[in-house]
């Protein structure tokens, strides 16, 4: 598969994260298992696989099958954690996603890997764009996405103590770990990154660390940018979306994802009806063409100074 | 208790189960008679001479597990959970109803008894693997069984799940597939063949049985668990007939989801008897 960007110093993957943490939850709770279709390497289970071989649940490449089975499992008492491609894992099983997990309320941890455009150059089939449009909408499914390999960890060990089924999507891009103190990870919680007044960003995922560098630009224009982490997608956290709202009167939404049906979608459906200011939704805005991944964020602007460019746009866009 | 008896008691179970649904589909003018009928006679054995359950404690982590796979079939499903003691004969007065618990495919949060929610075709056989895969994982000596259609084949998540159960060798998993050889516009063999269904299990590492799906005697057996117990998935391939039991309705496609009128409502409950 792709290769990931470059190391950099201070970057981590959080399928790392993932994998430290699933085995240290599945070391105190024997109920934990994985599910994979044939995701061992990519999921970075080889660990998991050794420790407890037999509570890893390879069913091959069937991805319908491996979320039906999840929610045998569940039914069975066991607490599963499936582990494949966001594009497959949502793509391809999505009415199970929706009938055995969402409708049928099972207790069972989704976890999208490599998701976003993250594979690159392979293409719009391998890319995991649309996932959040296709899972927003299924009552019963948080859907988490992580900024950061702490972030990570902490939504992984929430959802296993979650009652709940619970969609973690994650990258192979390398992050670096948010400059936040006190952090505590709040599901349906925005995470206040900064604070600003002019205008908000609010990102997700892998564009938070970058909100944060165009914010540091903006500052040196004297445009105070406040950036609100959105780790949970849904339920979204409309209370802090209407307070950014009315009090910076601007927002931006950063998202490694399409912009119709995601992060972008989500803010404007609730400002639209209560609070209307104007919105940058960045993003992609359908199937990308050729590239690397770090080609197709600048491509499309999925950069710090991309994104503070979409800020001075929403900030002039402001009435009166 | 003697072989007999319990038949005789599955017959009277599956009669009492064939009227209670029809006169629901009547009542409601919804509903998928000729599926129910095909597959009474199989779900009033399991609950009836068959699956170790207690309806007063439906999240027993050992009882026995049924995944009613061809969920559009709740005629069937919903008699058999009533007479099993889930839920009172009531109930079954708001079947398709505005807010009824008995919707028109089984929702587990609405109805004890019901193990996961079907609808969608090709569903409930990786749902059930993954029960029978807890089991094995945990030592339970629970038995989960799923019934499908025999239309509902053609989806390929079957066949994925049918892959696995072979390879993981799980002889506390049977699948009972209703094959009264109908599906909702025309026979399956027209649509898209299935034969020969017993050699393709097999072939994925199944036992294999071919039964008479209303002969309550060979469901008795061929569901029990033999001595010993099983090294592989059980495949029970039930010829049965769509609409069985009522004359108007044997065999015909067009009761798949055909709905009763009130001279043909008397017909048949003169005939169910």
């Amino acid at each position: 598969m792709a290769a990931p960007a470059a190391k950099q110093e201070g970057f981590y993957d959080c399928r790392d994260a993932w994998a430290r943490t699933i085995e240290d939850l599945a070391e105190s709770d024997p109920r934990i298992v994985a599910v994979v279709n044939d995701s061992v390497g990519s999921s970075k289970l080889g660990g998991f696989q050794k420790k407890f071989p037999d509570r890893l649940i390879n069913v091959g490449i069937a991805e319908q099958n491996m979320v039906g089975v999840s929610a045998g499992l569940a039914n069975g008492g066991r607490i599963p954690f499936v582990s494949a491609a966001s594009c497959f894992l949502t793509g391809r099983a999505l009415e199970q996603v929706k009938a055995d997990i969402a409708y049928a309320g099972f207790n069972v941890k989704l976890v999208g890997q490599s998701s976003g455009v993250a594979y690159g150059e392979l293409g719009p089939t391998h890319h995991s764009i649309e996932d959040f449009a296709w899972l927003r909408p299924l009552s019963n499914i948080t859907v988490v996405v992580p900024a950061d390999s702490w972030e990570t960890a902490e939504a992984v060990k929430w959802a296993a103590a979650h009652e709940g089924p619970v969609f973690i999507r994650l990258s192979r891009m390398p992050v670096p770990d948010l400059a936040v103190e006190n952090r505590r990870f709040q599901p349906g919680k925005a995470e206040l990154v900064r604070k600003g007044h002019d205008v908000t960003i609010v990102a997700c995922g892998t564009m938070v660390h970058l909100a944060v560098k165009a914010a540091e630009e903006l500052e040196a224009e004297g445009i105070s940018a406040r950036i609100l982490n959105m780790a949970t997608i849904s339920p979204l956290d409309e209370a802090a979306i209407s307070t950014a709202a009315s009090e910076t009167g601007a927002i931006v939404t950063v998202e490694e994802a399409n912009i119709h049906g995601g992060l972008g979608g989500a803010v404007a459906e609730h400002t639209s009806a209560n609070l209307p200011v104007p919105i940058e939704r960045m993003g992609f805005p359908g199937f990308v063409p050729t590239g690397s991944v770090e080609w197709l964020f600048d491509h499309f602007g999925l950069t710090a100074s991309g994104i503070a460019r979409s800020a001075r746009k929403a900030i002039g866009r402001k009435r009166g | 208790m003697l072989k007999n008896d319990i038949a005789d008691t599955i017959r009277e179970k599956a009669l009492w189960m064939r009227r209670r649904a029809f006169t629901m589909v009547h009542d409601a003018q919804l509903g998928h008679p000729g599926g129910d009928f095909s597959a009474i006679d199989i779900i009033a054995t399991l609950y009836f001479g068959v699956m170790r359950y207690d309806a007063k404690k439906p999240d027993m982590p050992d009882r026995d597990r049924f995944i009613m796979s061809k969920g559009h079939a709740t005629g069937a499903l919903y008699t058999a959970l009533c007479a099993a003691g889930y839920y009172p004969e009531d109930w079954l007065k708001t079947y398709m109803q505005p807010q009824s618990k008995l919707n028109g495919h089984p929702n587990r949060n609405y109805l004890p008894g019901v193990e996961t929610n079907t609808g969608p075709l090709g569903h409930g056989l990786p749902v059930a693997l993954g029960i029978a895969i807890a089991g094995k994982m945990t030592n339970s000596d629970y038995r989960t069984f799923v019934l499908t259609g025999d239309g509902e084949l053609q989806e390929g998540s079957n066949w994925e799940a049918a892959m696995s159960a072979g390879n993981r060798k799980l002889g506390k998993f049977t699948l009972i597939v209703d094959r009264n050889r109908l599906q909702q516009g025309m026979g399956t063999e027209e649509t898209n063949g299935l034969d020969p269904l017993d050699d393709k299990f097999r072939a994925f590492g199944w036992d294999v049985e071919v039964i008479d799906g209303h002969d309550v005697g060979a469901l008795v057996s061929a569901l029990s668990e033999p001595p010993g117990g099983r090294s592989k998935p059980l495949c029970i391939i039930a010829n049965t007939i769509k609409g069985k039991g009522v004359s108007f309705m044997e065999n015909k496609a067009s009761w798949h989801h055909g709905v009763p009128n009130a001279e043909q409502y008397n017909i048949a409950m003169e005939e169910l008897v």
